[in-house]
């Protein structure tokens, strides 16, 4: 007899009700997170144009001028804004010049530790065997390993610069871009396409370059956008304990483990820059949600 | 089995979910009655709103989606609509249960099956550990489980399926309830294990005379173990009556189209056969007869009008207008 | 379960093993590890002095050797700041740390758990809205900034608490706030999810179908299961305080690891650091060992399995 499948609507309908909110789907752009998305357009701005928008130099000492309150305390001044720290720096410009740093060791770190990430993804996930296992354990044993031990270590035998920042965030990052990306490549693995190409004698490395590559994009992007404000606070705090960028570039990781003295007469030293590190993170982090839920909802399960 | 008085009836109930889609329907003005030691089949497609029934009478619809906006459910008399929630508490389980469609996610993972058994036990009888210990044994023994004092002991992942939902029956029947509702129990169960708890869920019926609703949407179940049919598409019973009467002669369309399609009635098959086309989507609702689209002695009227309910023999009923015409006895 | 254990144990030695050769190599990168290893004022007396005695005048294997040797004693070397074995100095501030740490992490979990179920059960309610936003911001607000502004509002302005070091419980407060605010936006997050997912099954169904009271079946039933994904990452969250530690215990000059380890770095103690390091490593494997132990004992599936 025939057995034709006959599924109402309803089947997808009030059972699924009690399960996730809606995610993604049509009108996701409308509930694009506005905010979130002019703190990072502006800071973006902001780093571009860090020479033109900074009142004064990052890193020009004028003790005379040191620790003046910002522009609406008592004994402020319009010609720095925001204060200025235990040297006499403009703390405005060293922000606007601390954007800069942020955001190329966050684009430098997720290139690497990404690619390195997705290279490994896709190739333990299409080998599969002893491969896949063995590239899986490892992957374990850095998610449960404190990293930040590594970069630590390595600022201290490497000596501290961008370099070092990049190979120490680089560690930090693959194993959790591995993972999400291997479990994709699973599911795509199985489709009918690749089986095709292998029919069709098409090499290894063509299938997953051609066919394997471009299906895990979406999810490539989304876990990319969602690590953007992660390795702005890893910067930070590595540069807070004295291992990141070293100085006198400015680093907001570092301002405020330097206004951390002067807590008690400056509080705007170490507050400032750490409310950009938040803003900018939040922004980050809900722009990357939003992006999830909208390329890839079934993500939202595993981030 | 001769019936007794009736013990649960459910008089033009609705209960709506809503949905991202829209509300839903899923329960659109059913009303049946199951009395002492009777067995009522619910049959209809999958999605036709037979769980959400099960659901409404226990008053345990998906929150914060679904609501019964009205109608009532009288249990021996009762009406359970108004009841708060702490008086359900005490319904649920003891005057009334359920049986649930998958045991293999029945029963929390992480208890023992004797832990959970107990609980139910305890929720409506007091008494010390030893004793509902043996109570557990004793309603394990009773679902046919053997060496149950050892079985007690096992967590649910041990267990085969047709184990775990002996598991669920004793813990559905502990209470012991006047009326029992068991949702597809056998559907997840192996061909010949479904026909063991079909046995069991009979004999449990003879020796406590409960009222049992049974859902399902396998005809060889129906024909085997209930008194009574009632057939349900999109939300609404369309024909009931007694089980000989409705496989001799089913008058609505629906039915008709059902049993035309399945082959032998004692064989099982795992979904209802096919009938051309799709049921309505429950939240945008034709104005007539719902089955009409895919019905096809549909006229004009049918499409208009929803149809008036016929009594077309000895308690059988169809919602059809075709069935007005028709003799009566 | 004794065989998991033994796979466990070797499968933490290789870690360690490779984790040392790390270690080792990087201090080699560079250059001579004895300029590493010596203080800034050392003569070149007391270099060549260095170079014999940890026997780096010999072929690279062999220098491997000598410090795989040494660490499996126990012998890290000694830290230059402190002049001392490193291994001893770590075990002097260890306790500081562990008190810092299972304060936090037992705080975070009896907000977050509590938090957590609350927000599922109350889904998009007030409460659910205002537990999601907390849990964004937990996430995005750089600990040692929080602790920062912590000791500023209630140490400087309004002078409630110690601000730093060790000594009274009242020493204990901003530290563990500021450690644990981040474990517990994690962790709530996670209770939420998981709770939903169990509030969904048909166990809860059938829970309630008995009769039981929402206590029970939130407590029990939905507890118990929603503690598995909690209990699976705790080797994550311990390693994330591990981490936190560091930077905590910097702001609060709190005299544990977690202060050892920055000061290792600022004043490039080299053997220190490296000390620091693998016994922490040794530290987060073990209890991730134990974790997996607990994580059998709460679903059973695994026990038997």
């Amino acid at each position: 007899m025939a057995r034709v499948d006959t599924r109402l609507p309803l089947d997808v309908g009030p059972e699924t009700t009690t399960a996730a909110a809606p995610a993604g789907g049509r009108g996701a752009l409308g509930r694009l997170p506005w905010p979130s998305f002019l703190i990072i357009v502006g800071m973006l701005l902001v780093a571009l144009g860090a020479p033109l928008l900074a009142p004064h130099s990052a890193t020009e000492q004028s003790l005379p001028d040191k620790l003046q309150p910002p522009a609406w305390q008592d004994g402020g001044s319009t010609r720095h804004l925001l204060g200025t720290d235990l040297l006499g720096r403009d703390v405005l410009s060293r922000l606007i010049y601390g954007a800069r740093v942020s955001l190329t060791v966050a684009a430098a770190a997720l290139l690497a530790g990404g690619g390195i990430g997705l290279a490994v993804g896709i190739v333990s996930g299409y080998a599969g065997g002893r491969l896949d296992s063995l590239l899986m354990r490892v992957v374990d044993a850095t998610l449960t390993f404190p990293t930040i031990l590594i970069a630590l270590l390595l600022a201290v035998s490497l000596g501290q610069g961008l370099r070092t920042m990049v190979i120490a965030i680089t560690l930090i990052l693959w194993a959790r871009f591995a993972r999400v990306v291997r479990g994709e490549v699973l599911t795509v693995k199985g489709r009918d396409f690749v089986a095709l190409a292998r029919v069709h004698g098409c090499s290894h490395v063509r299938i997953m370059a051609m066919h394997i590559l471009p299906n895990v994009t979406n999810t490539f992007m989304v876990l990319l956008s969602l690590h953007i404000g992660f390795v702005i606070l890893v910067e930070a705090s590595l540069s807070f304990l004295g291992a990141g960028i070293p100085p006198p570039t400015p680093s907001w990781g570092q301002m405020v483990a330097d206004g951390r003295g002067q807590i008690a007469s400056a509080w705007w030293l170490s507050f400032l820059p750490g409310v950009a590190i938040l803003l900018v993170v939040l922004a980050f982090n809900l722009f990357g949600d939003w992006l999830r839920d909208w390329l890839d909802p079934r993500l939202r399960q595993q981030l | 089995m001769s019936a007794g008085p009736v013990l649960l009836e459910l008089r033009d109930l609705h209960a709506h979910l809503s949905t991202r889609w829209g509300v839903v329907r899923a329960v659109d003005g059913v009303s049946l009655t199951v009395r002492e030691g009777e067995t009522l089949g619910l049959v209809g497609e999958s999605g036709c709103g037979k769980t959400m029934t099960a659901l409404s009478i226990l008053r345990l619809l998906p929150q914060p989606a679904g609501r019964i906006v009205a109608g009532q459910i009288l249990l021996e008399g009762e009406d359970l609509v108004p009841k708060s929630e702490r008086q359900m508490r005490r319904i649920r389980g003891r005057r009334i249960s359920m049986i649930l469609q998958d045991p293999q996610t029945s029963l929390n993972p992480v208890f023992s099956v004797g832990n959970q058994l107990v609980e139910a036990l305890r929720v409506h009888r007091a008494g010390p550990r030893r004793r509902l210990r043996a109570l557990a044994q004793e309603a394990l023994r009773q679902v046919r489980v053997a060496a149950p004092a050892q079985r007690l002991r096992d967590f649910p992942h041990q267990m085969s399926g047709g184990m775990k939902q002996r598991v669920v029956g004793a813990i559905a029947v502990s209470g012991p309830p006047r009326v029992l509702i068991a949702d597809e129990p056998t559907t997840a169960l192996d061909v010949t294990i479904q026909l063991q708890y079909l046995t069991l869920l009979e004999e449990i019926q003879e020796r406590t005379r409960l009222a049992m609703l049974f859902i399902t949407h396998d005809f060889g179940i129906v024909a085997r173990i209930c008194d009574r049919v009632a057939v349900m598409y999109a939300g609404r019973i369309v024909e009931s009556g007694p089980t000989r009467e409705l496989f001799a002669a089913p008058r609505h369309p629906y039915t008709q189209a059902l049993m035309a399609a399945v082959p032998r009635m004692d064989e099982s098959v795992e979904r209802l056969p096919a009938i051309d086309g799709q049921p309505p989507a429950l939240q945008r609702l034709p104005p007539g007869c719902r089955f009409a689209p895919r019905c096809r002695h549909a006229d004009d009227r049918c499409q208009r009008e929803y149809p008036a309910v016929f009594a077309v023999g000895r308690e059988h009923e169809a919602a059809c207008w075709r069935a007005e015409s028709s003799p009566s006895r | 379960m004794q065989r998991y254990i033994l796979r466990r144990l070797m499968q933490g030695a290789v870690l360690l093993v490779v984790l040392a050769i790390v270690v080792f190599a990087l201090a080699r990168v560079t250059g001579n590890p004895a300029d590493l290893l010596l203080r800034e004022d050392a003569t070149a007396e007391d270099r060549a002095h260095l170079l014999k005695a940890l026997g780096l005048d010999r072929p690279t294997h062999q220098q491997l050797l000598i410090f795989l040797k040494g660490a499996v004693r126990g012998d890290l070397g000694d830290s230059i700041r402190y002049r001392k074995p490193a291994v001893e100095v770590f075990f002097e501030r260890l306790p500081n740390t562990v008190g810092l740490v299972s304060i936090a992490l037992v705080g975070a979990m009896v907000v977050a758990i509590p938090l957590g179920m609350l927000a599922a059960v109350g889904r998009g309610t007030l409460v659910d809205r205002a537990a999601g936003a907390v849990a964004v911001l937990g996430i995005a607000t750089p600990s040692f900034w929080l602790g920062i502004v912590l000791i500023y509002v209630f140490s400087i302005q309004l002078g409630w608490l110690p601000s730093a070091r060790m000594g009274t419980p009242a020493h204990y407060v901003l530290p563990v706030i500021t450690l644990g605010a981040f474990l517990v936006a994690g962790m709530m997050r996670l209770v939420r999810s998981s709770v939903l997912e169990v509030l969904d099954s048909e166990f809860v169904k059938l829970a309630r179908i008995k009769g039981l009271t929402q206590t029970v079946v939130l407590w029990k039933h939905c507890l118990r299961n929603a503690l598995i994904p909690v209990v699976t990452l705790f080797g994550v969250f311990f390693a994330l305080l591990v981490t936190g530690a560091i930077v905590t215990e910097t702001v609060f000059a709190w005299p544990g690891v977690g202060r050892l380890t920055y000061e290792a770095v600022i004043f490039r103690d080299y053997p220190l650091l490296q000390a620091v390091i693998l016994l922490k490593a040794i530290i987060v494997l073990g209890v991730n060992l134990v974790v997996d132990i607990l994580y059998a004992y709460l679903d059973p599936r695994v026990r038997y399995a």
